[in-house]
């Protein structure tokens, strides 16, 4: 057993566990953390695979943003989540028949899968391929901003759609709060709330 | 020595990890929506580890495409999520019937 085959295993068992955990485990924030560790796995398992950059943009994008945000949520919502526990007994015979079936069926298109004609599997993986570049993350680049340039300007309207559609959903008004109103302020007009008196000594304001 | 095999075994079995979560948390959304995560994390590994050993960079742009629509869903889910907390207290899926559908 060579220390990658070794690595891999490694990897391997840690996202597994971390899966199964994430859906068993009884407390929501429990599940956000065994989640970190095998979305850690899975970098690490890209990593292997010779995809740094896809590896370390894994670990960016989920367990520095997703993640957080998902405990965010699971911290903010005020949720008897043991409730809602209760219920996890009665699903159990129909979710494992579920991933039997899913297993079996994985299992029946894996043995009649082959390869097309031509298409050679190599022996070990190659993140970057020869003469697309020195280096993975700068092969990446030239093929994003070059081939797929269209694909990545949508996928950065998609995030702008989504960070507009998350701020519209989750922003309400108060009623109670006093808000400046600016329109207001400048259509104030001096003449209709400003009154000049011309007050005498002695004489009070009737 | 670490096959290409592998790793769809072990994505396929992520995945029906993630589908097997998703059944056994039919009340709790904030779970189904990470057993969501895992499925789509397992689709990742399966492209990223065509990608490495049929030497073709275009596996792991769409990974890069996966990972921004992932993110993107993860984001909105939490706000109807959010939202539809403060309206009703609660987060059971299994009573939303607001819409009447």
């Amino acid at each position: 057993m060579t220390p990658v085959d070794f690595v891999f295993y490694l990897f391997s068992f840690c996202l597994l566990t971390g899966g199964i955990f994430t859906v068993i485990s009884k407390q929501p924030v429990h599940s956000v953390l065994w989640m970190i560790l095998s979305f850690l796995s899975g970098a690490g398992l890209m990593v292997l695979l010779g995809a740094e950059f896809v590896a370390m943009l894994l670990i960016i994008v989920y367990v520095g943003a997703v993640m957080v945000l998902f405990l965010f949520v699971v911290m903010m919502l005020d949720v008897d989540f043991a409730e809602l526990r209760a219920e996890m007994a009665k699903q159990l015979p129909l979710a494992l028949v579920i991933g039997l079936v899913l297993i079996m069926q994985l299992a029946m298109a894996f043995g009649a899968w082959e390869l097309g004609g031509g298409v050679e599997i190599l022996d070990s993986p190659m993140g970057t391929p020869e003469g697309a570049g020195a280096h993975n993350t700068a092969a990446l680049g030239l093929l994003l901003y070059d081939k797929y340039f269209l694909l990545f300007q949508l996928s950065g309207l998609i995030l702008l759609v989504a960070m507009v559609g998350a701020i519209v959903l989750t922003m309400r008004h108060r009623k109670d709060v006093k808000r400046q109103d600016i329109l207001e302020q400048m259509y104030r007009d001096p003449a209709k709330t400003m009154e000049l008196v011309d007050l005498k000594p002695g004489e009070g304001l009737k | 020595m670490v096959q290409l095999e592998h790793y769809l075994a072990v994505a396929a079995a992520l995945f029906v990890i993630g589908i097997f979560g998703i059944f056994l948390n039919r009340k709790n959304v904030i779970v189904i929506l990470m057993s969501i995560e895992l499925v789509l994390l397992s689709v990742n590994i399966n492209f990223v580890a065509f990608s490495a050993y049929l030497g073709d960079l275009t596996g792991q742009v769409f990974t890069l495409f996966i990972l921004t629509v992932a993110a993107a869903e993860a984001a909105i889910g939490l706000a109807i999520l959010v939202c539809f907390f403060r309206n009703r207290g609660t987060i059971a899926v299994e009573d939303v019937s607001n819409m009447k559908g």
